[in-house]
């Protein structure tokens, strides 16, 4: 008998097993495990039945305000678009969700053929001339950008201009801290100088949603020899010019915006592109295309000697996952909407994210102190935010992030496609204020 | 399967297909940035929803994976990823839920990672359990770090090295070379276990840490452990286990118990997130009581029945964006409640006795790479048939022809042409013995017609691929023809 | 050609090297180049520079491994065989004519000293 859905061998299937391997009993298995730790006692929960497992589940999910809420007003990282159902429908393909790292290619063609593109449909979105198949999320790939901008340049010395989170930048401590990596603030750096710096970081949007002059700052930081590199969000390359059209030599972006939802912050995936000539110092998987011995088409995991198990202690990340399957979700999302979608998206989160905020600013009370701003913006406010946050949690709506400081209170709100007239009319009323 | 060549979507697209409808703007348009901000023009492939759905659907059949094929790929630990689990991420109140919101309008979410901190840390016998790593690496990176702030806390910041085992998996090296640790290899013996001597040599007041896999990557338990424990700590030094191998020692041992200081553990391998075709992972770090204050943030805790993110006093920082992969958590949790203290132990019991049965059946075709019982992987030589030019790539093709995915090859790197047999405890004895019976008749088939294993595979979507092109002229995205 | 000529000297470390008028022509043994397979990529980043005998001067490539190059004798690197970076399968085709990688001004011939003459490199192989 069998007491576990997940596990079919039988106890008599097991009896005939430890006969052929010459024992009477599992345990005459573990002779090389010291005797007075084998099995110890294991104070954990009982197993539970589908249902159950369903059901409790379930209440976990309830307790989450997200359960309910009509709309969600919440960016800094992570947004809310809509997933197209082909995303999802895709998503479910056991032959994606359950196959393995492609290091045998004639039998993972499929993972191989969507990686590939995923390479070259998030090139042509950043106009970037190479793309790699995926980090674990946003900031690890610009700290992985800033390291590898470091070797390409040996030298270590990173400038990190303002517009970069805070929250990315902490990822970037983690990441460097080791590794005599120095870290210089913008401002605090005199540009006029003849030092050299391995480069600059720049967000934009940044993480309050305004425009960044990144043209400049690129030709700012390769008067000084080192290489620009630009985190962005990936729906605003609908409407605004792409990392490659800036002389960016280096981009990152969180991929979660492009068809993958918020999750409580993961799984997502890091986007990391570059110019070619950067392409050996570039970490994390590459799937090339190349041809089988009867010369067909075919693709293949391809500058592995990068790699952490070719070169070891020399090799460019210890990472070895590519974030495949969001990568997936992310090439069919990108598919589905094709230009004409990607722009729309892109244009509808502006002009509404513009509308709410002027609305806002005629409340009284608020202020809109965003100027050039994507769809990301930041209210002044003179009410006390707790009061703003009941009156919008009562009507099941997810307002902004309380971003205050010691001077004032101030909220960031991002508007997207999900935020419709009719919920941004309501929310506006809701607080007080006219519609159109 | 499908055998013709598929044309990418840039190929396929044609002006004007939608894939979509999208809603129309319905609020007045604002005055736009400055030009020179402006994108002009955007390519992406324009397709129908049909064709996209269809191309999809077709790729996918290309590729082998669990829910289709046996991979009895070692170290890897490709079990059944159950269903349920992808329903329950799935959850509106899990996936919808944002990670900027307060605490109090996630306690759904707190509650469950709180609850998963504490059953890792009971598995493990580490109690200090951070679910941040976004993979195992990250996992070992996390581990490494703590090492070191604990040693810098201590006024021991010259111990700069990470002692590691030559048949240690790529990330090691590669994780200690961030963390700036200097990486200095341990020898081990033939079958895999720390050379105890080679150890007392090279540990001294610098060492940071000894990295070891437990079980050893030749999926033997390694019998001196408490020694070897020992002598790390009697100088000083601290010892990390790498979890990969984590489903041979449920309910078996404790890491904890064994003297080991930090571990990770993949979520998508022992408890059975899906791999993805390569991600996302998890790799969550335990680390013993007295290190707890060194995990990075946010760590969950409980107070009275609340659930609080807050940051550990000594953290070694920030890992991710956010708290970790969540979505992955979730199915791991959801997986280890569906089987609870008993299924557990049996999860680990049936590897085990599948794994020794497989060794047993292929002893008289194969070289062992030991003579003891194995854990839940058994190495295998293919050095016998390279005599007759066949080597361990040209069999693991042969069996991809015969419809099971090929065994892990080449590693650990010191056994000559290995093959690494996981056969985890998804698969039943049947589906075992056709893998046996293949494997054998490769193994005759090598000696009658090596040449029919050497052109293998002849029955998937392509056949051998020319690798050195790809390397010498990389075509990495779509170009126009 | 010959899988070990004998009018070149070896190191150990399996690079060839042969000395026109004061100038050392260097590549690597066919050994070599057989047991990594196919080369993919050739990085040399020490044009210019002087290396002392055994010195690290690149580092050669196939699909999975990656190998360091030493400088079997001292000397300045003067010039890089540019045609490897298109054809790197020269190293594999023909690693003794056209598969040479780098030139260097030979700083002391004593450094020959050191080297194995092809009976001598034959054993080690």
């Amino acid at each position: 008998m069998t007491n576990f859905p997940y596990i079919p061998s039988t106890e008599d299937d097991k009896q005939q097993m430890l006969k052929t391997i010459g024992v009477n009993s599992f345990e005459e298995l573990l002779i090389d495990v010291p005797k007075k730790h084998l099995q110890p006692t294991l104070n954990l929960k009982e197993a539970l039945s589908e249902q159950e497992l369903t059901e409790f589940f379930q209440l976990l999910s309830n307790n989450n305000f997200s359960s309910k809420t009509i709309t969600s007003y919440m960016g800094g990282g992570a947004y809310n678009h809509y997933i197209p159902s082909t995303v999802k429908a895709m998503i479910q393909r056991g032959e994606f969700l359950t196959s393995y790292t492609p290091y045998q290619p004639e039998a993972s063609q499929g993972t191989l053929q969507v990686g590939f593109e995923f390479q070259s449909m998030i090139a042509q979105l950043f106009d970037m001339e190479v793309c790699n198949a995926g980090m674990y999320d946003g900031p690890t790939a610009l700290a992985e950008a800033a390291l590898m901008a470091c070797r390409i340049k040996r030298n270590n010395n990173v400038i990190i201009h303002e517009s970069v989170s805070e929250k990315t930048l902490d990822v970037l401590r983690s990441y460097s801290k080791w590794q005599d990596i120095n870290l210089f603030r913008y401002n605090d750096v005199n540009l006029q100088d003849d030092n050299e710096y391995g480069c600059l970081l720049v967000q934009s949007p940044n993480y309050i949603g305004e425009i960044e002059d990144v043209e400049k700052l690129a030709e700012e930081i390769h008067n000084r020899n080192g290489l620009i590199i630009q985190h962005t969000y990936p729906i605003s390359l609908g409407m605004l010019k792409p990392p490659g059209q800036l002389n960016v030599d280096i981009s990152t972006a969180e991929g979660q915006p492009l068809g993958v939802p918020v999750s409580f912050g993961g799984p997502f995936i890091g986007i990391l592109t570059c110019k070619k000539e950067f392409i050996r110092q570039l970490p994390g998987r590459i799937i090339g295309q190349t041809v089988d011995k009867n010369n067909k088409i075919s693709y293949a995991l391809t500058l592995q000697t990068r790699e952490q198990h070719i070169r070891r202690e020399s090799a460019t990340s210890n990472i070895c996952t590519s974030t495949q399957l969001i990568g997936l979700m992310v090439a069919v999302y990108l598919a589905t909407m094709g230009p004409e979608g990607i722009k729309s998206i892109a244009e509808t989160c502006y002009h509404r994210a513009h509308y709410f905020a002027e609305k806002l600013n005629n409340i009284e009370g608020l202020t809109l102190i965003s100027d050039n701003f994507f769809n990301e913006f930041v209210i002044e406010s003179e009410i006390d935010l707790s009061k703003i946050n009941k009156i919008l949690q009562e009507n099941n709506i997810e307002g902004g992030i309380d971003i205050s400081d010691k001077k004032s209170k101030k909220i960031l709100f991002a508007v997207t496609e999900l935020n419709s007239p009719e919920i941004i009319n309501k929310t506006i009323n809701i607080l007080g204020g006219e519609n159109d | 399967m499908i055998n013709k060549e598929m044309p990418l979507l840039m190929d396929q697209s044609k002006k004007g297909r939608k894939a979509i409808k999208l809603p129309e703007l319905g609020v007045e348009k604002s005055e736009l940035p400055n030009s020179k901000f402006l994108r002009k023009d955007i390519s992406l492939p324009e397709v129908g929803q049909l064709d996209l759905i269809r191309y999809f659907t077709n790729l996918s059949s290309l590729n082998y994976s669990i829910d289709t094929n046996f991979y009895p790929l070692g170290s890897c630990t490709m079990k059944y990823n159950p269903k349920i689990n992808e329903q329950i991420a799935s959850m509106p109140g899990f996936a919808a839920s944002h990670p900027n919101q307060n605490d109090e309008k996630v306690q759904g979410n707190l509650r469950l990672m709180f609850e998963l901190q504490e059953e890792l840390g009971e598995i493990t016998g580490l109690p200090g359990v951070s679910l941040a790593p976004l993979a195992g690496a990250q996992g070992e990176y996390a581990g490494l770090l703590i090492a070191r702030e604990y040693h810098k806390k201590n006024n021991q910041n010259n111990r700069n090295i990470a002692l590691i085992p030559d048949s240690a998996h790529g990330t090691n090296p590669a994780s200690a070379s961030m963390a700036g640790l200097q990486a200095v290899t341990i020898k081990t013996t033939n079958e895999g276990d720390i050379d105890l001597d080679d150890l007392k040599d090279k540990v001294n007041e610098n060492v940071c840490v000894l990295m070891l896999t437990l079980p050893s990557t030749l999926g033997l338990f390694e019998p001196n452990i408490l020694e070897i424990t020992k002598v790390i700590h009697d100088n000083g030094g601290l010892v990390y286990a790498d979890g990969a191998n984590l489903n041979a020692l449920l309910g078996v041992t404790k890491f904890g118990d064994l003297g080991i200081d930090i571990c990770h553990s993949n979520l998508h391998k022992t408890f059975s997130t899906p791999h993805g075709g390569g991600g996302p992972g998890s790799g969550p770090v335990m680390v013993a009581k007295y290190l707890e204050s060194f995990l990075p943030y946010p760590h969950i805790k409980k107070e009275g029945n609340e659930y609080k993110q807050y940051k550990p006093e000594n953290t070694v920082g920030r890992l991710n964006g956010f708290y970790g992969s969540f979505g992955i958590l979730v199915r791991a949790y959801a997986y280890i409640r569906s089987l609870g203290k008993a299924g557990l132990k049996e999860i680990s019991e049936s590897a085990i006795i599948n794994a020794n049965y497989i060794q047993e059946k292929l002893k008289n075709d194969y070289k062992l790479t030991s003579s003891r019982y194995c854990m839940h992987e058994t190495v295998l030589s293919a050095s016998q048939q390279k005599e007759d030019g066949v080597k361990a790539i040209d069999i693991a093709k042969k069996l991809l022809d015969e419809g099971f995915h090929a065994p892990t090859m080449y590693f650990p790197l010191i056994v000559d042409e290995a093959l690494m047999i996981e056969p985890t405890e998804s698969e039943s004895k049947e589906t075992i013995d056709r893998f046996i019976d293949a494997m054998i008749m490769i193994s005759e088939l090598s000696k009658s017609n090596p040449k029919e294993i050497i052109d293998a595979p002849v029955n998937l979507p392509v056949e051998r691929l020319d690798e050195a092109q790809a390397a010498r002229n990389p075509v990495l995205i779509w170009a126009k023809k | 050609m010959s899988a070990v000529p004998e009018n070149l000297k070896y190191s150990e470390d399996h690079e060839w090297v042969k000395i026109e008028d004061n100038v050392a022509i260097i590549g690597i043994t066919m050994h070599a180049a057989e047991s990594l397979g196919d080369i993919v990529y050739i990085d040399v980043d020490s044009l210019g520079k002087d290396l002392k005998q055994f010195e690290k001067f690149g580092e050669i490539e196939s699909v999975k491994a990656v190998s360091d190059l030493f400088v079997p004798v001292s000397g300045k690197v003067v010039e890089i065989n540019e045609e490897l970076t298109n054809n790197p399968e020269y190293v594999n085709e023909d690693c003794y004519e056209k598969g040479w990688i780098i030139k260097l001004e030979v700083e002391n011939s004593n450094d020959l000293e050191k080297l194995l003459g092809s009976s001598d490199y034959e054993k080690i192989i």
